[in-house]
Protein backbone atom coordinates (compact mmCIF):
# COMPACT_ATOMS: atom_id res chain seq x y z
CA UNK A 1 0.00 0.00 0.00
CA UNK A 2 1.27 3.38 -0.76
CA UNK A 3 1.45 5.69 2.17
CA UNK A 4 0.33 8.64 0.18
CA UNK A 5 -3.34 7.12 -0.74
CA UNK A 6 -4.35 3.94 2.18
CA UNK A 7 -7.56 4.22 0.78
CA UNK A 8 -6.56 3.13 -2.63
CA UNK A 9 -7.06 -0.90 -2.23
CA UNK A 10 -10.13 -0.65 -0.29
CA UNK A 11 -13.25 -2.01 -2.16
CA UNK A 12 -14.72 1.43 -4.73
CA UNK A 13 -18.60 2.20 -3.80
CA UNK A 14 -20.87 0.45 -6.08
CA UNK A 15 -18.22 -1.46 -7.65
CA UNK A 16 -20.15 -4.89 -9.49
CA UNK A 17 -16.51 -6.28 -9.81
CA UNK A 18 -16.13 -6.08 -6.40
CA UNK A 19 -16.17 -9.59 -5.43
CA UNK A 20 -14.29 -10.65 -8.35
CA UNK A 21 -10.52 -12.23 -8.23
CA UNK A 22 -10.19 -11.27 -11.68
CA UNK A 23 -10.91 -7.77 -11.17
CA UNK A 24 -9.08 -7.51 -8.01
CA UNK A 25 -5.89 -8.85 -9.95
CA UNK A 26 -5.87 -6.74 -12.77
CA UNK A 27 -6.10 -3.64 -10.22
CA UNK A 28 -3.48 -5.07 -7.72
CA UNK A 29 -1.28 -6.66 -9.78
CA UNK A 30 -1.36 -6.14 -13.75
CA UNK A 31 1.17 -8.09 -14.57
CA UNK A 32 0.27 -11.66 -13.73
CA UNK A 33 -2.92 -10.82 -16.09
CA UNK A 34 -2.29 -12.78 -19.55
CA UNK A 35 -0.89 -10.59 -22.23
CA UNK A 36 -3.20 -9.90 -25.37
CA UNK A 37 -0.49 -10.83 -28.40
CA UNK A 38 -1.00 -9.91 -31.63
CA UNK A 39 -0.63 -12.09 -35.23
CA UNK A 40 -0.19 -16.02 -35.26
CA UNK A 41 1.59 -18.27 -33.21
CA UNK A 42 4.62 -19.44 -35.24
CA UNK A 43 4.65 -23.04 -36.38
CA UNK A 44 7.90 -23.83 -34.95
CA UNK A 45 6.39 -22.74 -31.15
CA UNK A 46 2.93 -24.26 -32.33
CA UNK A 47 4.54 -27.94 -32.32
CA UNK A 48 5.74 -27.74 -28.85
CA UNK A 49 2.78 -26.25 -27.08
CA UNK A 50 0.74 -29.17 -25.25
CA UNK A 51 -2.58 -30.22 -25.70
CA UNK A 52 -4.97 -31.92 -23.23
CA UNK A 53 -7.86 -34.13 -24.54
CA UNK A 54 -10.51 -35.85 -23.30
CA UNK A 55 -13.01 -34.82 -20.39
CA UNK A 56 -16.19 -35.76 -20.25
CA UNK A 57 -19.32 -35.88 -17.36
CA UNK A 58 -22.42 -37.71 -16.66
CA UNK A 59 -25.15 -36.69 -14.48
CA UNK A 60 -26.65 -39.58 -12.13
CA UNK A 61 -29.75 -40.00 -9.38
CA UNK A 62 -27.82 -37.97 -6.95
CA UNK A 63 -24.86 -36.18 -8.61
CA UNK A 64 -22.29 -36.00 -11.15
CA UNK A 65 -19.41 -37.94 -12.28
CA UNK A 66 -16.63 -36.11 -14.04
CA UNK A 67 -14.07 -37.41 -15.63
CA UNK A 68 -10.50 -37.23 -18.15
CA UNK A 69 -7.86 -39.73 -19.25
CA UNK A 70 -4.23 -38.95 -18.14
CA UNK A 71 -2.82 -38.01 -22.04
CA UNK A 72 -1.33 -35.07 -23.23
CA UNK A 73 0.22 -34.15 -26.81
CA UNK A 74 2.63 -32.16 -28.06
CA UNK A 75 1.73 -32.69 -32.38
CA UNK A 76 2.03 -35.92 -32.95
CA UNK A 77 4.55 -36.64 -29.93
CA UNK A 78 2.65 -37.83 -26.35
CA UNK A 79 4.05 -35.50 -24.16
CA UNK A 80 2.86 -36.90 -20.93
CA UNK A 81 1.18 -39.93 -19.66
CA UNK A 82 0.05 -38.65 -16.10
CA UNK A 83 -1.99 -35.32 -16.75
CA UNK A 84 -4.50 -34.06 -14.94
CA UNK A 85 -7.75 -32.99 -16.63
CA UNK A 86 -10.14 -32.57 -13.44
CA UNK A 87 -9.61 -30.17 -10.59
CA UNK A 88 -12.49 -29.62 -8.20
CA UNK A 89 -13.21 -25.87 -8.44
CA UNK A 90 -15.02 -25.62 -5.07
CA UNK A 91 -16.14 -27.93 -2.29
CA UNK A 92 -19.48 -28.67 -4.90
CA UNK A 93 -18.31 -28.24 -8.43
CA UNK A 94 -15.34 -29.48 -10.44
CA UNK A 95 -13.43 -28.33 -13.87
CA UNK A 96 -12.46 -30.38 -16.20
CA UNK A 97 -9.89 -29.00 -19.41
CA UNK A 98 -9.07 -29.99 -22.82
CA UNK A 99 -7.16 -28.00 -25.56
CA UNK A 100 -3.83 -26.29 -25.05
CA UNK A 101 -2.49 -27.53 -21.54
CA UNK A 102 -1.04 -24.19 -20.29
CA UNK A 103 -3.97 -21.76 -20.29
CA UNK A 104 -6.22 -24.48 -19.73
CA UNK A 105 -4.36 -25.90 -16.20
CA UNK A 106 -4.23 -21.71 -15.59
CA UNK A 107 -8.46 -21.15 -16.21
CA UNK A 108 -8.98 -23.75 -13.98
CA UNK A 109 -6.57 -22.45 -11.32
CA UNK A 110 -8.11 -18.52 -11.67
CA UNK A 111 -11.64 -20.02 -11.81
CA UNK A 112 -11.05 -21.75 -8.36
CA UNK A 113 -9.79 -18.67 -6.38
CA UNK A 114 -11.91 -16.71 -8.06
CA UNK A 115 -15.21 -18.80 -6.43
CA UNK A 116 -13.42 -18.90 -3.87
CA UNK A 117 -13.09 -15.19 -3.45
CA UNK A 118 -16.57 -14.96 -3.92
CA UNK A 119 -17.58 -17.06 -1.20
CA UNK A 120 -15.31 -15.47 1.04
CA UNK A 121 -15.99 -11.37 0.33
CA UNK A 122 -20.14 -12.58 0.10
CA UNK A 123 -20.08 -15.08 2.61
CA UNK A 124 -22.52 -17.02 0.36
CA UNK A 125 -21.00 -19.25 -2.51
CA UNK A 126 -22.38 -18.63 -5.52
CA UNK A 127 -25.92 -20.45 -7.33
CA UNK A 128 -24.52 -23.30 -10.01
CA UNK A 129 -25.80 -20.97 -12.55
CA UNK A 130 -24.16 -18.10 -11.46
CA UNK A 131 -20.54 -20.46 -11.50
CA UNK A 132 -21.28 -21.68 -15.09
CA UNK A 133 -21.81 -18.15 -15.96
CA UNK A 134 -18.57 -16.72 -14.57
CA UNK A 135 -16.47 -19.17 -16.40
CA UNK A 136 -18.17 -18.25 -20.06
CA UNK A 137 -17.01 -15.09 -18.84
CA UNK A 138 -13.18 -16.14 -18.30
CA UNK A 139 -13.34 -17.96 -21.22
CA UNK A 140 -14.70 -15.36 -23.37
CA UNK A 141 -11.56 -13.23 -22.07
CA UNK A 142 -9.36 -15.93 -23.70
CA UNK A 143 -10.69 -15.23 -27.07
CA UNK A 144 -7.36 -13.32 -28.27
CA UNK A 145 -5.28 -16.89 -27.72
CA UNK A 146 -7.84 -18.92 -29.08
CA UNK A 147 -7.30 -16.60 -32.06
CA UNK A 148 -4.56 -17.54 -32.37
CA UNK A 149 -4.66 -21.41 -32.13
CA UNK A 150 -4.55 -21.77 -28.02
CA UNK A 151 -8.16 -22.77 -27.58
CA UNK A 152 -9.30 -23.80 -24.60
CA UNK A 153 -12.60 -25.80 -23.75
CA UNK A 154 -13.47 -26.27 -20.17
CA UNK A 155 -15.92 -28.85 -19.24
CA UNK A 156 -17.97 -27.71 -15.85
CA UNK A 157 -20.55 -29.94 -13.78
CA UNK A 158 -21.72 -29.12 -10.02
CA UNK A 159 -24.69 -29.54 -7.52
CA UNK A 160 -26.00 -26.42 -6.04
CA UNK A 161 -25.89 -26.91 -2.62
CA UNK A 162 -29.32 -24.30 -1.74
CA UNK A 163 -31.62 -26.16 -4.72
CA UNK A 164 -29.99 -29.88 -4.97
CA UNK A 165 -30.04 -29.09 -8.62
CA UNK A 166 -27.28 -31.23 -10.32
CA UNK A 167 -25.59 -29.85 -13.52
CA UNK A 168 -23.30 -29.87 -16.54
CA UNK A 169 -22.03 -27.04 -18.53
CA UNK A 170 -20.16 -27.78 -21.57
CA UNK A 171 -18.83 -24.50 -23.71
CA UNK A 172 -17.19 -23.04 -26.88
CA UNK A 173 -13.73 -21.48 -27.65
CA UNK A 174 -15.59 -18.53 -27.62
CA UNK A 175 -17.21 -18.25 -24.72
CA UNK A 176 -20.32 -20.43 -25.87
CA UNK A 177 -22.17 -21.74 -22.42
CA UNK A 178 -24.59 -24.86 -23.25
CA UNK A 179 -26.61 -26.59 -20.72
CA UNK A 180 -25.63 -30.27 -21.13
CA UNK A 181 -29.11 -32.53 -20.53
CA UNK A 182 -27.67 -35.99 -18.79
CA UNK A 183 -23.82 -35.96 -20.36
CA UNK A 184 -21.36 -34.44 -22.21
CA UNK A 185 -17.66 -35.13 -23.57
CA UNK A 186 -15.05 -32.53 -24.79
CA UNK A 187 -11.08 -32.96 -26.24
CA UNK A 188 -10.30 -34.89 -29.30
CA UNK A 189 -11.59 -38.56 -27.86
CA UNK A 190 -15.01 -36.95 -27.47
CA UNK A 191 -16.94 -37.79 -30.48
CA UNK A 192 -16.51 -41.62 -29.60
CA UNK A 193 -16.51 -40.57 -25.69
CA UNK A 194 -20.36 -39.42 -26.98
CA UNK A 195 -21.47 -42.48 -28.83
CA UNK A 196 -20.94 -44.97 -25.22
CA UNK A 197 -22.16 -42.31 -23.39
CA UNK A 198 -25.39 -41.52 -25.23
CA UNK A 199 -25.91 -45.41 -25.26
CA UNK A 200 -25.31 -45.74 -21.43
CA UNK A 201 -26.06 -42.23 -19.93
CA UNK A 202 -29.06 -42.51 -17.56
CA UNK A 203 -30.08 -39.56 -15.15
CA UNK A 204 -31.70 -41.55 -12.92
CA UNK A 205 -28.86 -44.34 -12.29
CA UNK A 206 -26.49 -44.95 -9.43
CA UNK A 207 -23.28 -43.06 -8.65
CA UNK A 208 -21.66 -46.45 -8.83
CA UNK A 209 -23.17 -47.09 -12.47
CA UNK A 210 -22.42 -43.70 -13.96
CA UNK A 211 -18.83 -43.56 -12.34
CA UNK A 212 -18.88 -47.15 -14.77
CA UNK A 213 -20.25 -45.37 -17.53
CA UNK A 214 -17.75 -42.43 -17.69
CA UNK A 215 -14.81 -44.91 -17.32
CA UNK A 216 -16.41 -47.12 -20.08
CA UNK A 217 -16.94 -44.12 -22.48
CA UNK A 218 -12.89 -43.07 -21.35
CA UNK A 219 -11.49 -46.44 -22.60
CA UNK A 220 -13.76 -46.45 -25.70
CA UNK A 221 -12.56 -42.75 -26.71
CA UNK A 222 -9.26 -43.95 -26.30
CA UNK A 223 -9.33 -47.12 -28.47
CA UNK A 224 -10.65 -44.19 -31.27
CA UNK A 225 -8.56 -41.58 -30.96
CA UNK A 226 -4.69 -41.39 -30.76
CA UNK A 227 -4.45 -38.63 -28.39
CA UNK A 228 -6.42 -40.28 -25.49
CA UNK A 229 -4.67 -42.72 -22.96
CA UNK A 230 -6.31 -45.31 -22.45
CA UNK A 231 -5.38 -46.91 -18.80
CA UNK A 232 -1.91 -47.56 -18.37
CA UNK A 233 -2.03 -50.88 -16.60
CA UNK A 234 1.81 -51.33 -16.37
CA UNK A 235 2.28 -48.11 -14.16
CA UNK A 236 -1.12 -48.50 -12.82
CA UNK A 237 -1.85 -45.06 -14.37
CA UNK A 238 -5.55 -44.71 -14.38
CA UNK A 239 -8.35 -41.89 -15.45
CA UNK A 240 -8.65 -39.46 -13.04
CA UNK A 241 -12.56 -39.56 -11.84
CA UNK A 242 -14.72 -37.59 -9.26
CA UNK A 243 -17.81 -37.18 -7.74
CA UNK A 244 -19.75 -34.47 -6.48
CA UNK A 245 -23.19 -35.33 -4.79
CA UNK A 246 -24.43 -33.37 -1.32
CA UNK A 247 -21.65 -34.42 0.30
CA UNK A 248 -19.49 -32.29 -1.89
CA UNK A 249 -16.46 -32.97 -4.21
CA UNK A 250 -14.35 -36.37 -3.57
CA UNK A 251 -12.06 -37.92 -6.32
CA UNK A 252 -12.28 -41.91 -6.68
CA UNK A 253 -8.82 -43.35 -5.63
CA UNK A 254 -6.91 -45.25 -8.29
CA UNK A 255 -7.87 -48.72 -6.54
CA UNK A 256 -11.23 -47.84 -7.03
CA UNK A 257 -10.84 -46.66 -10.31
CA UNK A 258 -8.86 -49.87 -11.54
CA UNK A 259 -11.65 -52.08 -10.20
CA UNK A 260 -14.09 -49.75 -12.80
CA UNK A 261 -11.61 -50.30 -15.35
CA UNK A 262 -11.08 -54.33 -14.69
CA UNK A 263 -14.85 -54.35 -15.44
CA UNK A 264 -15.13 -52.55 -18.44
CA UNK A 265 -11.95 -54.73 -19.23
CA UNK A 266 -13.82 -57.94 -18.60
CA UNK A 267 -16.45 -57.53 -20.66
CA UNK A 268 -14.53 -56.69 -23.73
CA UNK A 269 -11.68 -60.49 -23.06
CA UNK A 270 -12.14 -63.20 -25.21
CA UNK B 1 -12.85 32.36 3.74
CA UNK B 2 -11.82 32.33 7.28
CA UNK B 3 -8.03 30.79 8.16
CA UNK B 4 -8.78 28.00 9.79
CA UNK B 5 -7.38 28.37 13.86
CA UNK B 6 -3.75 26.47 14.65
CA UNK B 7 -4.15 23.09 16.38
CA UNK B 8 -0.32 21.82 17.77
CA UNK B 9 0.38 18.26 16.19
CA UNK B 10 -0.32 17.13 19.79
CA UNK B 11 -3.36 18.07 20.02
CA UNK B 12 -4.70 17.19 16.86
CA UNK B 13 -3.12 13.99 17.44
CA UNK B 14 -4.64 13.58 20.88
CA UNK B 15 -8.05 14.41 19.67
CA UNK B 16 -8.27 11.84 17.13
CA UNK B 17 -6.74 9.04 19.20
CA UNK B 18 -9.71 10.11 21.95
CA UNK B 19 -12.32 10.22 18.86
CA UNK B 20 -11.53 6.90 17.59
CA UNK B 21 -11.21 5.21 21.06
CA UNK B 22 -14.73 6.53 22.14
CA UNK B 23 -16.11 5.10 18.64
CA UNK B 24 -15.03 1.97 19.70
CA UNK B 25 -15.70 1.87 22.86
CA UNK B 26 -19.34 2.41 22.36
CA UNK B 27 -19.41 -1.21 20.84
CA UNK B 28 -19.19 -4.64 22.16
CA UNK B 29 -16.29 -6.33 22.93
CA UNK B 30 -14.96 -9.32 21.13
CA UNK B 31 -12.71 -11.91 22.22
CA UNK B 32 -10.07 -14.04 21.21
CA UNK B 33 -8.78 -17.02 22.79
CA UNK B 34 -6.40 -19.69 21.87
CA UNK B 35 -7.68 -23.63 22.49
CA UNK B 36 -5.21 -26.62 21.50
CA UNK B 37 -5.22 -26.92 17.81
CA UNK B 38 -6.48 -22.95 16.65
CA UNK B 39 -8.25 -20.14 17.82
CA UNK B 40 -11.73 -19.14 18.74
CA UNK B 41 -13.54 -15.31 18.13
CA UNK B 42 -16.56 -14.94 20.64
CA UNK B 43 -18.89 -11.92 20.36
CA UNK B 44 -22.11 -10.58 21.08
CA UNK B 45 -24.21 -9.87 17.69
CA UNK B 46 -27.22 -9.11 17.27
CA UNK B 47 -27.32 -9.67 13.84
CA UNK B 48 -27.42 -12.86 11.95
CA UNK B 49 -26.37 -11.73 9.07
CA UNK B 50 -23.64 -8.61 9.17
CA UNK B 51 -20.68 -10.55 10.92
CA UNK B 52 -17.81 -9.68 13.32
CA UNK B 53 -15.80 -12.16 11.88
CA UNK B 54 -14.52 -13.89 8.30
CA UNK B 55 -12.15 -16.26 7.01
CA UNK B 56 -9.34 -14.45 4.22
CA UNK B 57 -7.22 -17.57 3.73
CA UNK B 58 -6.52 -20.91 4.18
CA UNK B 59 -5.13 -20.41 7.65
CA UNK B 60 -5.90 -16.73 8.26
CA UNK B 61 -9.04 -15.61 10.24
CA UNK B 62 -10.49 -12.18 10.38
CA UNK B 63 -12.07 -10.35 13.86
CA UNK B 64 -12.75 -6.49 14.12
CA UNK B 65 -14.79 -4.48 16.61
CA UNK B 66 -16.20 -0.73 15.67
CA UNK B 67 -17.55 0.15 12.87
CA UNK B 68 -19.25 -2.02 10.11
CA UNK B 69 -18.78 0.28 7.29
CA UNK B 70 -14.82 0.69 8.20
CA UNK B 71 -14.03 -2.81 9.06
CA UNK B 72 -15.66 -4.14 6.38
CA UNK B 73 -14.09 -2.53 3.48
CA UNK B 74 -10.99 -3.21 5.34
CA UNK B 75 -11.86 -7.59 5.69
CA UNK B 76 -12.24 -7.16 1.62
CA UNK B 77 -9.21 -5.90 0.89
CA UNK B 78 -7.53 -8.32 3.44
CA UNK B 79 -9.13 -11.37 0.97
CA UNK B 80 -8.39 -9.57 -1.94
CA UNK B 81 -4.54 -8.82 -0.99
CA UNK B 82 -3.86 -12.77 0.35
CA UNK B 83 -6.05 -14.20 -2.96
CA UNK B 84 -3.95 -11.66 -5.54
CA UNK B 85 -0.90 -13.31 -3.36
CA UNK B 86 -1.82 -16.85 -3.03
CA UNK B 87 -2.42 -16.71 -6.44
CA UNK B 88 0.60 -15.05 -7.71
CA UNK B 89 2.86 -16.84 -5.18
CA UNK B 90 2.05 -20.32 -3.26
CA UNK B 91 -0.89 -21.20 -0.68
CA UNK B 92 1.49 -21.16 1.82
CA UNK B 93 3.24 -17.68 1.11
CA UNK B 94 0.09 -16.02 2.44
CA UNK B 95 1.12 -15.00 6.16
CA UNK B 96 -0.56 -13.28 8.96
CA UNK B 97 2.58 -11.27 9.72
CA UNK B 98 2.33 -9.63 6.21
CA UNK B 99 -1.53 -9.10 6.40
CA UNK B 100 -1.33 -7.63 9.86
CA UNK B 101 1.45 -5.27 8.33
CA UNK B 102 -0.61 -4.20 5.46
CA UNK B 103 -3.83 -3.49 7.64
CA UNK B 104 -1.76 -1.49 10.21
CA UNK B 105 0.17 0.50 7.44
CA UNK B 106 -3.40 1.56 6.15
CA UNK B 107 -4.87 2.47 9.23
CA UNK B 108 -1.32 4.16 10.31
CA UNK B 109 -2.02 6.40 7.12
CA UNK B 110 -5.61 7.08 7.88
CA UNK B 111 -5.15 8.26 11.16
CA UNK B 112 -2.31 10.33 10.55
CA UNK B 113 -4.81 12.24 8.64
CA UNK B 114 -5.15 10.78 4.77
CA UNK B 115 -9.02 10.89 5.60
CA UNK B 116 -11.07 13.19 7.31
CA UNK B 117 -11.35 11.09 10.67
CA UNK B 118 -9.45 8.09 11.25
CA UNK B 119 -11.31 4.79 11.60
CA UNK B 120 -12.74 3.93 14.53
CA UNK B 121 -11.85 0.24 13.94
CA UNK B 122 -9.77 -2.69 16.00
CA UNK B 123 -8.71 -5.44 14.04
CA UNK B 124 -7.69 -9.47 15.21
CA UNK B 125 -5.54 -11.16 12.53
CA UNK B 126 -5.36 -14.89 13.61
CA UNK B 127 -3.28 -17.66 11.69
CA UNK B 128 -3.13 -21.47 12.77
CA UNK B 129 -0.31 -23.82 11.74
CA UNK B 130 0.65 -26.36 12.32
CA UNK B 131 -0.34 -29.83 13.07
CA UNK B 132 -2.05 -31.81 15.75
CA UNK B 133 1.07 -32.55 17.55
CA UNK B 134 2.74 -29.43 17.00
CA UNK B 135 0.53 -26.46 16.75
CA UNK B 136 1.55 -22.78 16.31
CA UNK B 137 -1.18 -19.63 16.66
CA UNK B 138 -0.40 -15.94 15.93
CA UNK B 139 -2.53 -13.09 16.82
CA UNK B 140 -1.88 -9.81 15.81
CA UNK B 141 -3.78 -6.95 17.42
CA UNK B 142 -4.40 -3.99 15.40
CA UNK B 143 -5.16 -0.87 16.82
CA UNK B 144 -7.06 2.12 14.95
CA UNK B 145 -3.44 4.04 15.20
CA UNK B 146 -2.06 1.34 13.36
CA UNK B 147 -0.27 0.53 16.65
CA UNK B 148 0.31 -3.71 16.07
CA UNK B 149 0.41 -5.98 18.90
CA UNK B 150 1.46 -9.61 19.03
CA UNK B 151 -1.11 -11.44 21.22
CA UNK B 152 -1.05 -14.92 22.74
CA UNK B 153 -3.01 -17.07 25.29
CA UNK B 154 -6.14 -14.65 25.10
CA UNK B 155 -7.19 -11.13 23.88
CA UNK B 156 -9.80 -8.81 24.12
CA UNK B 157 -10.88 -6.12 21.38
CA UNK B 158 -13.77 -3.24 21.82
CA UNK B 159 -15.10 -1.76 24.88
CA UNK B 160 -14.80 -3.13 28.32
CA UNK B 161 -11.56 -4.87 27.51
CA UNK B 162 -9.96 -4.94 31.16
CA UNK B 163 -12.63 -6.63 33.29
CA UNK B 164 -12.61 -9.17 29.80
CA UNK B 165 -9.37 -9.74 30.28
CA UNK B 166 -8.89 -10.22 34.04
CA UNK B 167 -11.75 -13.05 34.00
CA UNK B 168 -10.05 -14.43 30.87
CA UNK B 169 -6.41 -14.18 33.13
CA UNK B 170 -7.62 -16.26 35.72
CA UNK B 171 -9.83 -18.71 34.01
CA UNK B 172 -7.61 -19.69 30.66
CA UNK B 173 -5.36 -22.53 30.52
CA UNK B 174 -2.77 -23.97 28.12
CA UNK B 175 -4.42 -27.04 25.91
CA UNK B 176 -8.15 -26.63 26.32
CA UNK B 177 -10.58 -28.23 23.55
CA UNK B 178 -12.30 -25.45 21.39
CA UNK B 179 -15.63 -26.20 22.76
CA UNK B 180 -14.14 -25.63 26.25
CA UNK B 181 -12.60 -22.40 24.62
CA UNK B 182 -15.91 -20.84 23.40
CA UNK B 183 -17.75 -21.77 27.19
CA UNK B 184 -14.99 -19.53 28.53
CA UNK B 185 -15.32 -17.04 26.39
CA UNK B 186 -19.29 -17.15 26.82
CA UNK B 187 -18.30 -17.14 30.53
CA UNK B 188 -16.31 -13.95 30.20
CA UNK B 189 -18.59 -12.07 28.04
CA UNK B 190 -21.91 -13.40 30.54
CA UNK B 191 -19.53 -12.39 33.78
CA UNK B 192 -18.88 -8.68 32.00
CA UNK B 193 -21.86 -7.76 31.32
CA UNK B 194 -23.69 -8.79 34.31
CA UNK B 195 -26.36 -11.28 32.48
CA UNK B 196 -26.43 -14.48 30.54
CA UNK B 197 -25.66 -13.49 26.45
CA UNK B 198 -28.53 -15.86 24.49
CA UNK B 199 -27.03 -18.16 22.23
CA UNK B 200 -29.19 -16.85 19.50
CA UNK B 201 -26.92 -13.26 20.19
CA UNK B 202 -23.53 -14.71 19.52
CA UNK B 203 -21.37 -14.81 16.88
CA UNK B 204 -18.77 -17.59 17.27
CA UNK B 205 -16.33 -18.70 15.01
CA UNK B 206 -12.75 -19.58 14.47
CA UNK B 207 -9.51 -21.66 13.23
CA UNK B 208 -9.34 -25.00 13.47
CA UNK B 209 -5.57 -26.35 12.50
CA UNK B 210 -7.45 -30.18 12.40
CA UNK B 211 -9.51 -28.98 9.71
CA UNK B 212 -8.50 -29.68 6.04
CA UNK B 213 -7.22 -26.83 3.84
CA UNK B 214 -9.54 -24.25 4.42
CA UNK B 215 -9.37 -24.16 8.54
CA UNK B 216 -11.84 -21.26 9.09
CA UNK B 217 -15.29 -22.62 10.70
CA UNK B 218 -18.04 -21.06 12.02
CA UNK B 219 -20.57 -22.78 14.43
CA UNK B 220 -24.30 -22.13 14.42
CA UNK B 221 -27.58 -23.48 15.90
CA UNK B 222 -27.20 -26.70 16.40
CA UNK B 223 -23.27 -26.82 16.48
CA UNK B 224 -23.39 -23.52 18.77
CA UNK B 225 -25.83 -25.58 21.25
CA UNK B 226 -23.71 -28.81 21.45
CA UNK B 227 -20.53 -26.46 22.01
CA UNK B 228 -22.31 -24.57 25.14
CA UNK B 229 -23.72 -27.69 26.87
CA UNK B 230 -20.79 -30.39 26.69
CA UNK B 231 -18.32 -30.53 29.47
Amino acid sequence: MTPEEPTAHLPRLFDAGSSSFVAALRQQAPDAVPPILNGPLPPELRSQLVDGTTVLAVVARDGVVIAGDRRATAGHVISRGDMRKVFPADDSSAIAISGAAGPAMELARVFATELEHYEKVEGEPLSLEGRSNKLAGLVRAHLPLAMQGLVVVPLFAGVDQRTGDRGIFEYDPVGGRYRATDCAATGSGALSARTTLKRLADPDAEIGTAIRTAVEALFNAAEEDSATGGPDLIRRIYPIVAVIDQDGYRELDDEEVAGHVEAVIDTLRR
Amino acid sequence: MATPFYVSPEQMMKDRAEYARKGIARGRALVAVEFAHGVVFVSENPSRSLYKTSEIYDRIGFAAVGRYNEFESMRVAGIRLADVKGYQYAREDVTAKSLANAYSQALGAIFMGAEAKPYEVELLIAEVDGDEDAARHELYHILYDGSIVDESRFVAIGGETEPLSEVLESRWEPELDRDAAVRLCVAALGETAGRDVAPDRLEVSGLDSTRSRRRFFRLRDRELATALDAG
